[in-house]
């Protein structure tokens, strides 16, 4: 397939790692259920779920065990059967200690209204506000690595109005294939999630960008959607971090985000592909989100793969299923190299937000000597926002937060392309992060106040 | 097995190949081409400048950083490495011993290490070397040895001026352009590299070609470099034409003393230069326009080092003004 033409991608900045994609012919298996899952009841952005559950109740799969917290908040599902052994503070992927229900798995008796048949169900018979509702209690979240709750997402605010979705089938995070695979095995189900959604935002247009390294998902879904009207596949030259919402909008359509935005003030509407495939499966098989797949990968692996796995498994299963734990193991990541998170110990339970679990050797995991900056201008080059990292850093490291929120350093998106190619190994993006959280917590307690003002 | 030590750090959880250390090698690397240039143009005295100012760059930054600052010596980065080579660059291969001796002391000690080391230096630490020698011992730095090829004997002592030296002298004696011409070398001697001169900026081709690699190898954007080149050639064209025979033409201006040594390494020093291509531009159109004012304008026959130190002093404000433009800031329609 000749594509190099009409390749798109955004404008500015951006780097490319090595793909690495190690697993990218193995198809999906299933990963068998552990004898204990422990399931956290934050697993997604906003406020946690309350559990509904106490100790000694039987459970099945796809049942309720936690009621959403609020608006941005969702439903947490029992992702195993069997009887609710405790419910206690468990260590995530975040390093902190948070409430998880820990089920003892006995059998796997999933509620009797689930479909779990295989077949393809493509007429779709739920009304806009029918399939909001339902996503919302089906606990599903936004699967891309952000898990902003889905109902949200499709509710523009007052005023707005989505005019397009796009679809992220970029994956730009070097390792991870499971939305690759996604794509090539569950082509059929993610289109007719794509039209669930457009029907819930209203919108006619969908394109899909997938990135040129997956020349047989870009393929397959073309043929798919041959003759479609409204969905169209638009291949994208490979460019980290072109996954980034804002860099896709760019990609796409050439519009950018205003700072501060979301891409609802430019009337489009993100998803990824693993959260269509949930849309699918919730609103045409009646599935609550109690698994989604994971890349487990890592080049001193035995056998990279991606499994669909149940929430709450620990770590370590699927690093077993994968050939074990490597002897010189120095690092696990939850999700990619590039934004992924270090995992503090292998038992941390996966969640909605686990796109890949990497496996680095103790030598990919050393940190390499900090220089100082030699003013090579690649971070500045390389960013996709327009940023100057070596200068945010400079001024984090001042502490002159107010000239560094000045130059809009909350603008930035995290994708580590200006440590990833500094020539003295700065650590820019943690300062970045720093002066990033310092003027956060700043607009919070201001918030705060002035609510404690207007009290009185 | 579950529980043995992790490394628990913040992403990116990988990085890209180069280093500072493969930055400089480069930087070697692309100067190689000019270096050979030199020691087949000059001799044995090229290679014991080189010698020199490399052995005692490094040795310098070694003490100064050992017994005076007390930190640990970063002389492996090989940026002393860098330094030594370029100053060698921009002196005549004729140089005393102990002058390339002192202009290594000035470059390392007072340019580089005394505004902080690597990385923190306003001015080209080289240049700063060269510019010191050049205004202490003005005889010794502008007594270039004329080249070995077109040299009848192997006497070391042979010296001459430089074709802009010889420009400037002629102007200032009322001498025509045209026979002018006739005691200057030609453009492709020029191109090449046979004429006289500090003894690594003798050579256009060579350094282009250094220059190519450099661009190939992403080290230097081409902003500076074409920015500079093309103000030299348009603002020396544009006097040339108003008056052909006060002036010499725009060609000669680009091929002669250190215009190609200054545009593809001097002021590109990613150290002292600016950080976006719209300040690039600008700094290199700064040198070219300075450059050509001291060489026409002037007291001195070639303005280049003084061009690049001046525009050094403006990077900050470069800097400040020019900025990339920001993801988000820009209308959509």
């Amino acid at each position: 397939m000749k594509l190099k033409k009409e390749l798109k991608t955004f404008p500015k900045g951006g780097v490319h790692p090595a793909d690495n994609k190690l697993s990218a012919n193995r198809p999906i298996e299933e990963l068998p259920l552990p004898q204990t899952v422990a399931i956290p009841v934050s697993q997604h952005l906003g406020a946690p779920a309350k559990p509904i559950v106490a100790v000694g109740d039987t459970v099945k799969v796809g049942q309720v065990i936690a009621e959403s917290g609020g608006y941005v908040s969702t439903n947490i599902h029992a992702t195993a059967s069997g009887i609710v052994a405790k419910i206690e503070d468990v260590m995530d992927a975040t390093g902190y200690r948070r409430l998880a229900v820990i089920i003892n798995v006995e059998g796997d008796n999933w509620l009797e209204n689930i479909d779990r048949t295989p077949d393809i169900k493509s007429e779709i018979n739920a009304s806009q506000e029918e399939i909001i509702k339902k996503v919302q209690a089906d606990g599903i979240v936004g699967l891309g690595g952000a898990t902003f709750p889905l109902h949200v997402k499709l509710t523009p605010p007052k005023g707005k109005k989505a005019e397009m979705l796009l679809i992220n089938g970029v994956e730009c995070e070097p390792f991870l294939t499971a939305d690759h695979r996604l794509m090539l095995e569950k082509g059929q189900e993610i289109l007719v999630g794509i039209r669930i959604v457009m029907r819930a935002l209203d919108v006619e247009k969908t394109l899909i960008g997938i990135e040129a390294n997956k020349l047989d998902a870009i393929e397959y879904l073309r043929t798919l959607t041959e003759g479609d009207v409204g969905i169209h596949v638009i291949p994208l030259k490979v460019q980290y971090p072109q996954g980034a919402e804002k860099q896709l909008v760019e990609a796409l359509t050439s519009h950018q985000v205003p700072i501060g935005g979301l891409p609802i003030d430019v009337g489009i509407v993100v998803q990824n592909i693993g959260t269509i495939f949930a849309v699918y499966e919730s609103i045409q098989k009646n599935k609550p989100l109690v698994d989604r797949v994971i890349t487990v990968t890592g080049k001193k692996l035995i056998n990279p793969s991606n499994f669909l796995v149940r929430f709450g498994v620990p770590t370590i299963d699927l690093i077993k299923a994968a050939g074990g734990l490597p002897q010189d193991t120095g690092k696990i990541i939850s999700g990619g190299p590039m934004m992924g998170k270090a995992l503090n110990t292998s038992d941390v339970p996966v969640t909605k937000g686990t796109s890949g679990i990497l496996v680095l050797s103790k030598n990919e995991a050393k940190r390499e000597e900090v220089l100082p900056c030699i003013r090579c201008a690649r971070c500045v080059s390389h960013c996709p926002l327009g940023l100057e990292p070596y200068l945010l850093m400079s001024l984090v490291e001042k502490g002159m937060i107010d000239e560094a929120e000045k130059e809009i350093i909350t603008n930035c998106c995290e994708c580590g392309s200006c440590a990833y190619v500094c020539p003295a190994k700065r650590p820019l993006l943690d300062y970045i992060r720093l002066g990033k959280s310092i003027i956060m917590q700043r607009n919070r307690e201001a918030n705060q106040k002035a609510v404690q003002e207007a009290r009185k | 097995m579950s529980q043995q030590k992790l490394t628990v750090s913040l992403s990116p959880h990988t990085s890209g190949k180069d280093s500072v250390h493969r930055v400089m090698i480069d930087v070697v690397i692309a100067l190689l081409p000019a270096l050979a240039m030199s020691f087949y143009i000059f001799g044995f005295g090229a290679f014991r400048v080189t010698l020199l100012a490399v052995f005692s760059c490094v040795l310098f930054e070694y003490l100064i950083q050992k017994f005076m600052l007390k930190v640990k010596p970063t002389i492996n980065d090989g940026s002393a490495v860098v330094t030594g080579m370029l100053l060698a660059f921009n002196l005549p291969s004729n140089l005393p011993w102990w002058m390339v001796i002192v202009g290594s002391l000035v470059a390392i000690g007072i340019a580089k290490m005394s505004f902080g080391g690597l990385g923190n230096n306003p001015f080209n630490p080289a240049l700063v070397g060269r510019v010191f020698l050049f205004i202490s011992f003005p005889v010794a730095m502008t007594s270039w040895p004329k080249p070995i090829v077109t040299r009848m004997s192997l006497v070391d002592a042979v010296t001459g001026a430089t074709p802009l030296a010889i420009v400037k002298e002629g102007f200032k004696n009322n001498v025509a352009v045209t026979e002018l011409m006739t005691k200057l070398p030609s453009y492709l001697d020029l191109f090449i590299g046979k004429v006289g001169g500090s003894l690594g900026e003798i050579s256009a081709a060579a350094l282009i070609l250094g220059g190519m690699y450099l661009l190939y190898r992403k080290v230097i954007s081409w902003h500076i470099p074409i920015a500079m080149l093309l103000t030299v050639f348009v603002f020396s064209g544009i006097l040339w034409r108003v008056s052909p025979d006060k002036y010499i033409d725009p060609l000669f201006q680009i091929l002669t003393g250190g215009i190609f040594l200054g545009a593809i390494f001097m002021a590109t020093d990613m150290v002292t230069s600016p950080m976006t291509p719209k300040g690039m531009i600008i700094f290199g159109c700064g040198i070219g326009l300075i450059t050509v004012v001291i060489r026409v304008f002037g007291a001195y026959p070639e303005g280049v080092s003084f061009a690049i130190l001046i525009m050094n002093a403006f990077v900050p404000l470069i800097d400040k003004f020019c900025k990339p433009s920001k993801y988000g800031l820009v209308k959509n329609g």
